[in-house]
């Protein structure tokens, strides 16, 4: 046993950490340093800056240019990308719809569609859930009719996370209305250019945009858009949605909003001293900061040796744990902020509409964009799999109930 | 990164669960806890025999070239079947003893390590509530030797001891004392804890000692008694961790038998998802306990030298004694009321983890104690 970075993983992330600093631009850095969800223009910026180094998509295999890296060294990458604030590479395309079509998809649709994930130019949403099906994804309704060479797509999709900037979808579609509600459903890649697409942006209750409403009126998509077979579109789907539940511990994100958070409770007063000083604050920081180590050990853990299968029972713990974690940072953030934390000022930039020249901010530089992460974060424990469906799962997989 | 155990590592874990599963079922251990004692002191001879007591010490030191993950194997199998050894105690003890620069004191580790010479450790003091930082035993340079006064409490396995190693403060900053149980002026009062582990509370009345009873000194003895802590800390843990395990499992097994209302108990969603909360509180202590262990192997390849690593190991160390405490009164409340009734029994075990599990969190500080500790650590303070 060596609980602990090998020497080797040690130079990789002194490797990492130089590369970021040589080649991440300014203006990067300090866009990220405010949206958490970044533009379009930077993530495709940064992705091709990575891209040329081969680094881009840390998740895939070497065959389809990925760089090869253990679970260990990809868990650091991403550690050092968030410490440094750099943009994220998006994850749609890269983490969740590209291990599908390498792993299911055909030889012609690789070549399609791999290469302009890599390079940051293709931009994918994923068409999920439904005004009806949430959680429970199985009972999707939108349907998909074969009609000679193309399949006509009638329906709705919900909750579709950065829709409004995405060329393409990864939708998954009713094709067989006869079948148990898990066969007859097929996976299909739509251009979102197409016809009969209507993308409607919610705003939710950070008054910013990051999911869609979209609507599909007699869509016309070519049946080589079809993902391997018809009617195994959910072991597609639940193959996807594993991959997004080990992402989602997300502990290199709560790391780094742990230090802003620091930050914050270093420039922040109460009763004439630093936040910092504050007993009953540094509690809380402190059982924050022990939660999150633990669910670090617990991720490298599955990490470390990703094909043991007892590590898959770690995998869906991590979930539960990660997204609760990352709620209690955001809140505490925003308490720490004092009054500043109640403000509306969601992006310094002006993601949420124009702001004027002469607007002076009721918040300090330190906190811009916290108290929108606190109420954001608020979906944490809805997506991928609402946390009661995960307490379901880890009862029945793992306890044996 | 690796979390698997070595074979070597594995021989000890599976040596532990075959003396726990043929010496230590149910009845031996109530018949042994209900001794005099509160033990039977054929198996602290098992512990020496089988090597279990020398098996967490490096070489130089006269151990069997381990470290605190051996330890940590030996109590959590320890603590699955609830064993009542003051085996966390030993490492404490053992510890000092090796971190000691005086060669009479590095000559005591082979006899306790053969169980020849039985050894306490007073970790604790009345009114520190705990916190084993706060040490009001004083000693005095008497010509050649010291004189030492003061109140130790929760000293376990002291009854039995032949040697109490005690942290005193005086003129050179803190030292550790070898004393002999039986010296003039040390009184013991035995009692038993809720969890029927055997202690003293003992009062040292200007307690003679010569020089060579010095076991550490200044700085030295800083170093010493911060890694006797860590140790034995680590140890603790593992041993709740091996406790809680068994709390959760028995109670997945009562879960899918006992019904109500004509169906299993574990049909009820309710229960599984706070089976599912235990699951991971078991789970994030046991991520805590690798990390920690990463830590203080780390401090000791430096030979416990460079404060660094004795910083990160005591951040670390403190992480896992605050979650272990919190994870473990969760888990053993949760056991309890998901048994019903029988849960509040003397008769099952369920209680006896329960209150192992309580007895924890207090030992060598409670969550609030680790909290400050390792918010102190992590701020360089």
């Amino acid at each position: 046993m060596q609980p602990s970075f090998s020497d080797g993983d040690k130079e990789f992330r002194q490797t990492v950490r130089a590369f970021i600093a040589d080649n991440l631009p300014d203006d990067l850095r300090r866009r990220a340093r405010w949206d958490y969800h970044p533009n379009r223009e930077d993530q495709a910026r940064w992705c091709a800056i990575l891209d040329k180094q081969g680094w881009s998509m840390p998740h895939w295999p070497r065959e389809f240019g990925g760089p090869g890296w253990s679970g260990i060294r990809k868990y650091i990458f991403e550690e050092e990308m968030r410490r440094a604030y750099a943009p994220t590479v998006d994850r749609i395309g890269p983490e969740l719809v590209a291990p599908v079509l390498y792993t299911f998809g055909s030889e012609a649709m690789k070549a399609r569609f791999l290469p302009g994930i890599r390079s940051g130019e293709t931009f994918w949403a994923q068409g999920f859930s439904e005004p009806g099906a949430g959680s429970d994804l199985a009972s999707l309704r939108t349907r998909a009719d074969r009609d000679g060479d193309e399949y006509l797509v009638n329906g709705q999709k919900t909750w579709t996370t950065e829709g409004h900037h995405a060329d393409w979808i990864f939708l998954l579609v009713r094709t067989d209305q006869e079948v148990k509600p898990q066969q007859g459903i097929s996976a299909l890649l739509v251009d979102l250019k197409s016809p009969g697409i209507t993308m409607r942006p919610i705003r939710t209750l950070d008054e910013g945009v990051t999911v869609n409403e979209v609507f599909f009126e007699d869509v016309r998509v070519p049946a080589e858009n079809l993902v391997g077979e018809e009617g195994a579109g959910w072991t597609y789907a639940k193959f996807l949605l594993t991959n997004e539940r080990t992402n989602s511990a997300e502990v290199p994100h709560t790391k780094r909003d742990i230090a802003q958070l620091r930050d914050i409770a270093a420039r922040e007063v109460k009763n004439g001293r630093p936040l910092m000083e504050d007993p009953e604050f540094r509690r809380k920081l402190a059982r924050i900061e022990i939660d999150t180590l633990a669910l670090e050990f617990a991720v490298l853990r599955v990490l470390s040796n990703e094909h043991d299968p007892e590590n898959a029972n770690i995998a869906s713990l991590v979930k539960v744990r990660g997204s609760e974690l990352r709620q209690r940072v955001a809140e505490l953030a925003d308490e720490a902020l004092g009054d500043a934390g109640l403000a509306v000022l969601t992006s310094k930039e002006g993601e949420h509409g124009p702001i004027a020249e002469d607007f002076d901010p009721p918040v300090p530089e330190h906190g811009i964009g916290i108290s929108a992460k606190a109420m954001f974060r608020r979906a944490t424990t809805i997506y991928g799999g609402a946390n009661e469906i995960q307490r379901t799962l880890i009862a029945r997989t793992v306890l044996g109930l | 990164m690796i979390f698997e155990l070595t074979p070597e590592q594995q021989a000890i874990a599976d040596s532990v669960r075959r003396f726990t599963e043929r010496e230590y079922d149910w009845d031996s251990r109530m018949r042994a806890i209900r001794g005099s004692e509160g033990r039977d002191p054929a198996h602290w001879a098992v512990f020496a025999e089988l090597g279990w007591l020398g098996a967490g010490l490096p070489e130089e030191a006269g151990g069997f070239g381990g470290s605190a993950i051996e330890n940590a194997v030996i109590a959590q199998e320890l603590g699955k079947a609830l064993v009542n050894e003051p085996f966390a105690v030993h490492v404490a003890a053992i510890n000092l003893l090796a971190s000691s620069p005086h060669a009479a004191i590095a000559e005591m580790i082979e006899p306790v390590m053969m169980g020849e010479t039985r050894i306490a450790a007073a970790m604790h003091e009345a009114g520190a509530r705990g916190d084993f930082r706060m040490i009001a035993t004083r000693f005095d340079r008497n010509g050649d030797g010291f004189t030492i006064s003061g109140a130790k409490s929760l000293v376990e396995g002291a009854a039995s001891a032949d040697l109490i190693l005690v942290p005193a403060m005086g003129d050179g900053g803190l030292a550790v004392f070898a004393i002999p149980a039986r010296a003039n002026g040390v009184a013991l009062r035995p009692y038993r804890l809720l969890d029927n582990s055997h202690v003293c509370d003992v009062t040292l009345d200007e307690v003679a000692v010569a020089g060579d009873a010095l076991v550490a000194m200044g700085d030295e003895g800083e170093l010493a008694f911060a890694r006797a802590v860590d140790e034995a800390l680590i140890a603790l843990c593992a041993g709740a961790l091996g406790t809680m395990e068994a709390a959760l499992w028995a109670t997945r097994d009562y879960l899918l038998t006992r019904t109500q209302f004509r169906v299993p108990l574990a049909n009820f969603q309710v229960l599984q998802h706070r089976m599912a909360d235990m699951l991971i509180e078991v789970e994030m202590t046991r991520s805590l306990l690798f990390h920690a262990l990463g830590a203080a192997q780390a401090a000791m390849a430096d030979g416990g030298i460079a404060s660094v690593d004795a910083s990160a190991r005591a951040a670390a160390v403190s992480a896992l004694k605050a979650q272990t405490g919190h994870a473990g009164l969760h888990v053993g409340r949760e056991a309890i009321q998901m048994h019903g009734g029988i849960g509040v029994t003397e008769e099952l075990a369920i209680s006896h983890h329960y209150r192992r599990l309580f007895v924890i969190n207090r030992l060598l500080g409670d969550e609030a104690v680790h909290l400050e500790r390792f918010a102190k650590a992590v701020d360089g303070e």
